[in-house]
């Protein structure tokens, strides 16, 4: 591996030895680690093949493993477990269980594009990342995380509207992760607001709220959409082969 | 300084209708004071923010393709959005329809669907609110029009991710002397020294504030806000000005939920750049929309001999 990260170490997979003596030599003490060898048995051989399938995941195979975008990420500064580098190089590999110990942190990445900007080979890491949190959803190793739920209540509306309205989307979102609305700082928020604004502009915003936002005429795109969204999904599933599970 | 821009399309995006509309009506003011024309985009829709393309990244370049046909039918080759992610999306609807045939075929087959016009790369050019006031009035024209000056207001000038990432899709940037930096963009810290800020050096111009997470993943929004509030203060600002209104709101917010969640008070202001702009060309506080800000920065105004 080109680069040496330390969060790569895994600490159950150290061993540490008060008193330890190989062939007369002592090797107690803090830098006589041992790192465990391990064999790997679970190749998954279709595994970057499956996340280049899904869109933003394209330019995976570009990868040189310089460590451009980990050294560029956001939430890597935040946490240093969170290494697109690293599952880039997994995904490629195919090693899956090795990938899976990081399934709840993956969906994380903010979009924030340093890593594409850092990116001497394209291959586009945030989009990859996108593509990997879907990939995990759709084989079923995680849940729905709560971005995806986000993403689709607000992109419902936009596919149903052609706009959105952010107070729906914010109780929309509440609601579908299970969230209740009356969190200490979103009410402090909401009533600094309400004391605040102009009685005018809360009037609009409420009216809006009631009165869905709307482009006019958007009753042919709605449905150009709706179906070309079915369409992704299907082509999604296919690429995965989970078009033909259960139908043996 | 060309008449190029004395009048554009506008395109406002939903997010300036609703929690972003102090940016909304700022814009428009800022326009109106310096003698230029936006005329808004008809029946406009949502450019895809920054969720629709992680359900297919073809369908956000159809919406804010069906954007720039609008514009193109209405007899305009610049469409103004001050929102960065509006911005952000239209450029790169420009870049892919341009460079990009699946996405080219996508859009043509929806755009005939739904039953309206498509669009044809190349027609329309997407530029910022940054653009519109550099480029029709520039520096010296602003100079020239500043009533009241900011003189004394220390200000961190804070762009964003959207605004210059990735650099592929932002074809007029880093073109040397007189062309916005992707790296080190300087556009608003220009217009803002013209109307007699104090801009200080701030490191994390561009860094990110998780505004595409601002609810599904709070605390990490939180955090990254939090450094960019504490690092804004370490670096002697009174305010930071804002130019998306994701990142405005969430600075807002995340202020706010850092002091009620982290107990981490901060004392900066947040303001968006027009409104620092319109006050100084002579409009007052109220017509800029600072009462429509989470922030109070009335005291800090008032101080500054503003609004």
């Amino acid at each position: 591996m080109p680069i040496h990260e330390k969060s790569l170490i895994r600490p159950e997979n150290l061993v540490t030895h008060e008193h330890l003596e190989i062939d007369g030599v002592d090797v107690s003490g803090h830098w006589s680690t041992f790192i465990t060898s391990r064999a790997i048995t679970d190749y998954n051989e279709q595994m970057q093949e499956e996340i280049a399938a899904l869109p933003g995941g394209e330019f995976i195979h570009r990868c040189w493993q310089c460590g451009s975008c980990t050294n560029a990420c956001t939430i890597n500064a935040v946490n240093p477990d969170f290494n697109p580098r690293y599952w880039i190089y997994l995904i490629r590999m195919g090693f899956e269980s090795e990938l899976l110990r990081d399934k709840d942190i993956i969906w994380q990445c903010v979009s924030c594009n340093k890593c594409t900007y850092a990116c001497p080979r394209d291959v586009s890491p945030e989009g990859v990342m996108k593509a990997t949190a879907h990939w995990l959803e759709l084989k079923g190793y995680t849940e729905k995380k709560p971005s995806t739920a986000f993403d689709e209540v607000f992109s419902e509306q936009v596919f149903a509207t052609g706009k959105i309205e952010e107070g729906r989307v914010l109780r929309q979102f509440f609601a579908r992760t299970g969230q209740s609305l009356s969190q200490g700082w979103l009410v402090e928020l909401i009533r600094s607001l309400a004391s605040r604004l102009p009685v005018g502009l809360l009037v609009k915003l409420g009216l809006a709220s009631v009165i869905r936002p709307r482009t006019r005429g958007w009753r042919g795109a709605s449905l150009a959409i709706d179906e070309y969204v079915r369409e992704c999904e299907a082509a999604a599933r296919k690429a995965l082969r989970l078009d033909v599970q259960g139908a043996e | 300084m060309s008449d190029k821009h004395k009048q554009v399309a506008y395109y406002p995006g939903c997010a300036l209708e609703g929690t972003g509309h102090a940016y909304n009506r700022s814009t428009k003011e800022v326009g109106k004071a310096l003698g230029l024309d936006l005329v808004e985009l008809k029946n406009w829709n949502c450019c895809g923010a920054m969720e629709v393309k992680n359900i297919d990244p073809k369908l956000q370049t159809y919406l804010s393709a069906r954007n720039l046909s609008i514009a193109d039918a209405m007899g305009f080759d610049t469409v103004m959005a001050p929102c960065n992610g509006c911005y952000h999306n239209l450029k790169k609807a420009e870049y892919d329809l341009a460079k990009d045939p699946p996405s080219r075929e996508v859009t043509d087959r929806l755009s005939r669907k739904a039953g309206h016009a498509t669009y044809e790369a190349g027609k329309v050019t997407t530029i910022h609110a940054l653009d519109w006031i550099k480029e029709s009035v520039g520096e010296q024209g602003l100079k020239a029009r500043v009533k009241n000056s900011l003189k004394g207001l220390k200000v961190a000038n804070y762009y964003g991710c959207m605004y210059t990432r990735p650099r592929h899709i932002f074809p007029e940037k880093d073109k040397g002397p007189g062309s916005e930096s992707t790296s080190k963009p300087h556009f608003m810290d220009d217009l803002l020294a013209a109307a007699g800020a104090e801009n200080v050096e701030y490191p994390l111009k561009t860094a990110c504030c998780g505004g595409a997470h601002t609810l599904s993943d709070s605390d990490t929004s939180t955090k990254l806000v939090l450094n960019l509030l504490t690092t804004a203060e370490a670096c002697g600002a009174d305010v930071i000005a804002t130019e998306c209104p994701t990142c405005h709101t969430g600075l807002e917010m995340h202020q706010v939920r850092a002091e009620k969640v982290f107990g981490r008070k901060t004392s900066v202001k947040i303001l968006y750049f027009t409104q620092l702009l319109g006050m100084a060309l002579g409009l007052s506080a109220r017509r800029v929309g600072v009462q429509e800000n989470f922030s109070d920065s009335t005291g800090l105004l008032r101080a500054r001999g503003l609004g």
